[in-house]
């Protein structure tokens, strides 16, 4: 991203110089007397007309306090996303030898070394099922979560250039590793169903509830990247936080041990951290390891919303500044 | 008279300018420094995007004048009030810190405004750089559609306008090829291509023309001429005279972040190139002058001299000339060093120098307390006739600015005793060196 723009700039630098001169001869063939007044709503080609009725009026002043968000402009601004994403797709593995198997190498081999050292050795419990395929459903989504909140703090501070320089919903930009993240998930996924398979574990009906626990997880990462995002801009210690934030989170959820592990009087404390509700839910529904855990999800979802609304209000009303500090 | 498309009233827009990293001289205070980093950090971070009354008057005068500093905030625009009519092309003008580029992101909502108001009515364009969000991984083609809808425009639309695109931007055959793999002015004709097709009603404009080979310009000229014709509304900032003079019918003018007049380009331009004839060939700083909260330097006077070593703002360009710089070090200080850069008058920068050129960029020397005088002396034969101005600044390098003045005193070239004859006469560019030229005859 920032490498893409900066080449950019370069080279209208090393130009620059070069040719300022030329522009004086050329100008004046074409453009002489060019400020005739003329209605914009009498010639401009498309959209114009409708808006004679109702000019489209843009306010600029300083703002302050709650910001609502502009539904219309993101609906408008939606290519926007689809392009952002689809940037991040074909870029991410682009000279990579190993290309997508990246997507299942990490979860992949965290497993293997999890398996080693807590299955075997520290003889961890696993809800009754094998530990590397007990661990490794935890990992496919918390791979996803890890690398979306990652991604997603990092990306305004990423995006300075094209902050500084063009106007659209900054929101856009940490919304995007949401989406873009989907297509690891994917392809891990995938593994896992292999997995399942190896190992003749089969889920239940509870199955179709996965769609609705893979939308928490994203909620649930969009609410804490939005504010690792906006706090980034500020206070660059955020980038180094993060790596930690990621660690000791994964600990302190269900991955490399099982929810049952926990004791009954901290359940409820335990729960407060959305991930544990998903990674049990996830559990649940594709293994079968417990009952579907409704006091769990319920609780993760009520955070997960909050957080995400938090994430909005929060970004809303520091991203006025991102352009002058970024 | 319409209602006008843009009202700006009252604009003003204040930035913090960021306080100078104190570093420590022994290893005690440095690691002292350290440990209280964070405290300070913290305040320093907080106080980034806040300007109420008590942080923006803490400097040591109260009132605040636009363009300068006080403490460490600064004014880029102060209290700029202005109307424009729909259909008009206008442009902006100003010497380099004047508040242009910022104007232009107010408008352009990339940045907020510290008080006052706009009011756009209509869609907004902005171009203040060509290729924004390029990504030099993705094809020609994925990176028309990523620029177009960074600028605004929908996917159907692109779809619309894409043959055009191609065509205007000449680049049809390396469509799928990467644009890391473009030369430059294949990446800036496509990228110019793209922002071209927007059909906004009102257009934001920096000086972006004066990228791509001479053939390309005149085609994005021809399209901005069309842009106008077609009735949208332009405002267009440039350092280029020529481009402002035959684009736009009406310019603004500002000095340091004040809108100054308004009016027929010609009379603009005019009273801009007057301002610079106003500049003395003295400046004299007063003491306290720079916020230096160290207190290790100071800047004393900036003067000009001929070869003659008399004061003097209009020079021979067959003679050599003199910048006098008399500053103060009042702390034991190692490796600084002083900056001069020269402008010409319409902005172009023509050249930056420094001492280090002479002295070597030692870590280790030390200046001792006392008053220096360092001169700079430019040769002869280096610039042509024109009307320039410049600016000083001192620091160590890698740990910032101690000050930073600009447009401290202008001068003149020209040809005064006619030395130079015939030679000297009427020669196109900025700079008029002296080549030597060999010529043989081969047979």
């Amino acid at each position: 991203m920032r490498g893409g723009d900066e080449y950019g700039n370069q080279d209208n630098r090393l130009v620059k110089n070069g040719v300022q001169e030329n522009i004086i001869f050329y100008l004046s063939g074409f453009t002489r007397g060019g400020g005739a007044v003329i209605s914009p709503y009498e010639s401009s080609k498309s959209g114009a007309p409708t808006r004679q009725a109702s000019p489209l009026l843009i306010r600029i002043r300083k703002k302050s306090g709650f910001q609502l968000l502009n539904l219309r402009e993101l609906l408008h601004y939606r290519d926007l996303l689809a392009f952002l994403v689809i940037r991040d797709i074909k870029v991410k593995y682009k000279q990579t030898v190993l290309g997508g198997l990246w997507a299942i190498i990490q979860p992949f081999f965290m497993m293997v070394v999890f398996t080693l050292f807590f299955g075997k050795l520290a003889q961890i419990p696993s809800d009754g099922i094998p530990y590397p395929i007990f661990n490794y459903t935890a990992m496919v989504a918390w791979t996803y979560f890890a690398t979306a909140i990652n991604t997603s703090g990092n990306s305004i501070v990423g995006s300075g250039s094209l902050i500084s320089k063009v106007y659209f919903p900054r929101i856009i930009i940490p919304l995007t590793p949401m989406l873009a993240g989907l297509l690891d998930f994917g392809i891990a996924f995938l593994v896992l169903i292999a997995m399942m398979l190896y190992f003749g574990i089969y889920p239940n009906i509870t199955v179709l509830a996965l769609p609705l626990l893979v939308l928490l997880m994203m909620l649930t990462a969009a609410g804490v990247g939005l504010v690792l995002a906006a706090l980034n801009a500020k206070y660059r210690d955020i980038r180094y936080t993060i790596p930690f934030l990621v660690q000791f989170w994964m600990f302190a959820t269900p991955i490399v041990y099982p929810a049952s592990m926990v004791p009954e009087r901290f359940r409820l404390i335990y729960a407060l951290n959305p991930m544990t509700g998903i990674i049990e839910g996830f559990r649940s529904v594709l293994l079968g390891t417990i009952a579907f855990p409704w006091t769990m999800l319920a609780m993760s979802t009520v955070i997960a919303i909050i957080v995400f609304v938090f994430g909005i209000i929060y970004f809303k009303q520091v991203e006025r500044y991102f352009a002058d500090i970024i | 008279m319409t209602e006008p498309i843009i009202t700006v009233e009252n604009l003003s827009k204040q930035y913090r300018i960021g306080a100078r990293e104190l570093k420590g001289r022994t290893f005690r205070e440095a690691v002292v420094d350290t440990l209280a980093a964070p405290v300070k950090n913290l305040r320093r971070l907080r106080q980034l995007t806040r300007f109420d009354d008590r942080v923006s008057n803490s400097g040591e005068d109260g009132a605040t004048a636009a363009g300068t500093s006080t403490g460490d905030t600064i004014w880029a625009l102060k209290d700029v009030s202005f109307m424009v009519q729909p259909g008009e092309v206008v442009g902006i003008i100003g010497r380099n810190g004047a508040g242009k580029s910022t104007l232009l992101k107010i408008l352009s909502r990339i940045t907020e405004p510290t008080s006052g108001e706009v009011k756009l009515y209509g869609r907004v364009s902005s171009l203040l750089e060509v290729g924004t969000g390029f990504h030099p991984e993705l094809t020609g083609r994925e990176n028309i559609y990523l620029n177009g809808t960074i600028l605004g425009m929908r996917k159907a639309e692109i779809d619309r306008k894409f043959d055009e695109i191609v065509a205007f931007s000449e680049i049809e055959k390396f469509l799928d090829t990467p644009v890391k793999r473009y030369s430059s002015g294949m990446y800036v004709r496509l990228a110019f291509a793209v922002a071209a097709h927007l059909e906004p009603e009102i257009l934001l404009v920096d000086e972006v023309l004066a990228v791509g080979d001479a053939a390309f310009q005149k085609k994005c000229l021809g399209k901005m001429g069309s842009v106008a014709k077609e009735g949208r509304t332009v405002m267009f900032v440039s350092h280029n005279m020529a481009a402002i003079k035959d684009l736009c019918s009406r310019s603004l003018l500002l000095a340091n972040g004040k809108f100054t007049l308004s009016g027929p380009t010609e009379n603009v331009i005019d009273h801009y190139f007057n301002s610079f004839k106003l500049m003395d060939n003295k400046k004299v700083f007063a003491i306290g002058h720079i916020h230096d909260p160290d207190k290790k330097v100071s800047l004393l006077s900036v003067e000009l001299l001929n070869h003659k070593m008399k004061q003097a703002n209009s020079f021979d360009m067959d003679q050599c000339f003199f910048i006098l710089i008399n500053f103060g070090i009042h702390k034991k200080l190692s490796n600084f060093h002083l900056f001069v850069n020269i402008f010409k008058n319409d902005g172009t920068l023509v050249f930056g120098t420094a001492t280090w050129d002479s002295h070597g960029l030692d870590p280790n020397k030390i200046w001792e307390p006392g008053t220096y005088d360092c001169t700079f002396s430019v040769p002869p034969h280096l610039l042509n006739s024109g009307n320039y101005y410049l600016e000083i600044n001192g620091q160590v390098p890698g740990t910032g600015f101690i000050f930073y003045e600009k447009e401290v005193v202008a001068f003149n070239i020209s040809e005064l005793g006619g030395s130079g004859g015939a030679k000297s006469r009427n020669r196109p560019g900025i700079v008029r060196p002296l080549l030597d030229t060999v010529i043989q005859k081969k047979n």
